[in-house]
């Protein structure tokens, strides 16, 4: 199997080559920015000092409990959003009646920022996890539900008639020919939202402005003389969180469908 | 109304996609055990035909009847070879699970499905290919492994749709006379459709010939070579050559005499 790069002409080597020139040149910037004291120092601190304060952050078991609270949000969020956006979008992709009778509902609040909710679900909903879950909720439905239906559009019919005639009922198709084709796709949304999930979450901690979490670490520290360095700190975890969350779902998605790249590739 | 002789019934059967008409006024009867083979040019409905069969489009004319009751839905019992064979295969299981999927359905258990998945690809020439994907393997090979699927479980009518299509010589006689076999072996119901008027002969006990614009039962001709055949043999026989000239003149001749040309052939949207 040859290896399949997703930007063509450029190797994976290649890639990583360019990512890392990209990361240096920034650092060496904001380094030589921060050493030349154009701007205070306690203001902008130069790059090596925030790097080595976000290591440092690594033994700190506050902020490693913060992290924690952060993702346990995170990951509860996606997974209930999960649950309801795939059942919802097959449901919606394939009982046309259903789907012309929600079609204006979603239209009125998909274009709703999630992040304008917030307010109103610290007043409704309290603080804490109660507010911050079902907001991640809210906005990581729906990529996962606009790619649940588009999977199913792409559905190939002979593979559902095939088994219609080996005598499968109408949902034994929906789950065995239309799930598992779909799910790239769906997978694709999940990726989304991840992200999504990530920034809701450290969101609505930063706003909320009290508890805990990764995002109440990154305010409290905004509070405090000289803080600018935990603050940053800080943001570089999310900034990684984000990272390592992303490509460890590439791998995982590069892994499972295999046969969904090869179709791909030998189609084209 | 006489008593329904016949397993497969099909009476004043007509379709048509929106205003476009494809098919017409067929009658046919298939009987228990028997081997029909349906040819006829490109575009004349054979697809459509087997379609309105499997219960997969409702004919707008017509009915069909199967074992004395009016199809509604997929009958049971039965198993359809997709002419577009690659895109019946499920890309995501293993050409073994493949074929072992409509097993499942019926209750077969785990072990017995794997076994019988097995010995219907072995069947087909294709024992070293039980754990590869469908995309892994050449036209021809997806071809077969749709076929074994559909030997694996075993119904009790088969539908063929130019099945075929895209073997290499050899291996389409080893599977011409594979379906010869499990016919007699098994007294399977089989509709065969393809565009190879030697094809129609060498393996039908029946030969339906149709017609084009609208898609219409031109003749049926009684194949009276002996059951038992042979790639050598039977297509040397007399009778075999005449059948074939004729079910040949039949085909051209329909072709030359079909109403108005291409213009119709292909949909309008
Ligand atoms: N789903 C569809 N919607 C509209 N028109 C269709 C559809 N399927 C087939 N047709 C048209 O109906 C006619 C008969 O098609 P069909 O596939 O049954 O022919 P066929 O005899 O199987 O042809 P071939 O030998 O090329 O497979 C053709 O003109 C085709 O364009
Ligand atoms: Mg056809």
């Amino acid at each position: 199997m040859a290896d399949q790069s997703p930007s063509p002409g450029l190797s994976r080597p290649g890639k990583w080559a360019r990512g890392a020139v990209g990361v240096l040149i920034l650092f060496l910037a904001s380094e030589a920015l921060g050493r030349a004291d154009i701007v205070d120092r306690s203001f902008l601190p130069p790059a090596s000092t925030v790097t080595a304060r976000a290591f440092e952050l690594l033994g700190d078991a506050e902020f490693l409990h913060n992290v924690r609270v952060t993702l346990t949000a995170w990951a509860l969020g996606l997974l209930i959003a999960i649950a309801i956006a795939v059942p919802l979008g097959l449901l919606l992709g394939s009982v046309p009646a259903v789907n012309t009778a929600v079609r204006a509902i979603v239209e009125f609040l998909r274009p709703i920022p999630s992040v304008a909710l917030i307010p109103l679900a610290g007043l409704v909903l309290g603080s804490g996890l109660n507010m911050e879950v079902p907001l991640i909720v809210y906005a990581s439905c729906w990529p996962i539900l606009f790619n649940t239906m588009y999977g199913l559009d792409d559905v190939d019919p002979t593979a559902k008639e095939t088994l219609r005639t080996f005598g499968f009922s109408r949902l034994q198709v929906l789950l065995r020919v239309s799930l598992p084709s779909s799910a790239p796709f769906i997978a694709t949304g999940v990726r989304l939202s991840a992200a999504i999930a990530l920034i809701l979450a450290v969101g609505t901690e930063i706003l909320s402005g009290f508890g805990e979490g990764l995002g109440i670490f990154i305010a409290q520290a905004g509070n405090v003389p000289d803080g600018t360095r935990d603050v940053l700190a800080g943001t570089v975890w999310a900034g990684c969180l984000g990272l390592i969350i992303d490509s460890v779902l590439v791998q995982t998605e590069n892994r499972l469908f295999r046969w969904h790249h090869a179709l791909r590739s030998g189609a084209s | 109304m006489d008593k329904v002789t016949g397993m497969l019934e099909i009476t004043g059967l007509g379709h048509a996609y929106g205003s476009h008409r494809v098919l017409q006024g067929m009658d046919l009867k298939v009987s228990q055990g028997e081997l029909v083979t349906i040819v006829g040019p490109s575009g004349c409905g054979k697809s459509t035909l087997l379609r309105c069969i499997a219960g997969l489009i409702r004919p707008s004319e017509g009915k069909v009847v199967l074992n004395g009751t009016p199809i509604d839905g997929v009958p049971d019992g039965l198993a359809v070879v997709f002419q577009d064979y690659s895109r019946s295969l499920l890309p995501w299981l293993t050409v073994r699970d493949n074929v072992a999927l409509p097993l499942r359905r019926r209750g077969t258990g785990k072990a017995e499905r794997r076994a019988q998945a097995v010995r219907a690809l072995a069947s087909v020439g294709l024992d070293d290919a039980a754990s590869k994907y469908p995309w892994q393997l050449s036209g021809g090979m997806q071809q077969r492994v749709s076929i074994a699927r559909a030997l694996a479980y075993r119904p009790s009518m088969l539908l063929m749709d130019e099945p075929f299509g895209s073997v290499d010589a050899q291996t389409r006689e080893d599977l011409e006379d594979l379906v010869l076999q499990v016919h007699r072996a098994e007294g399977m119901t089989i509709l065969l459709v393809t565009h190879d008027i030697d094809e129609s002969v060498y393996l039908g006990d029946r030969v339906v010939v149709l017609a084009r614009n609208p898609g219409r039962i031109r003749e049926e001709l009684p194949v009276s070579l002996p059951a038992a055949r042979d790639q050598i043999g039977t297509r040397a026989a007399p009778e075999f050559v005449r059948l074939r000239a004729e079910v040949g003149r039949l085909v051209r001749g329909g072709a030359a005499k079909d109403g108005p040309p291409t213009v119709h052939e292909k949909p309008v949207r």
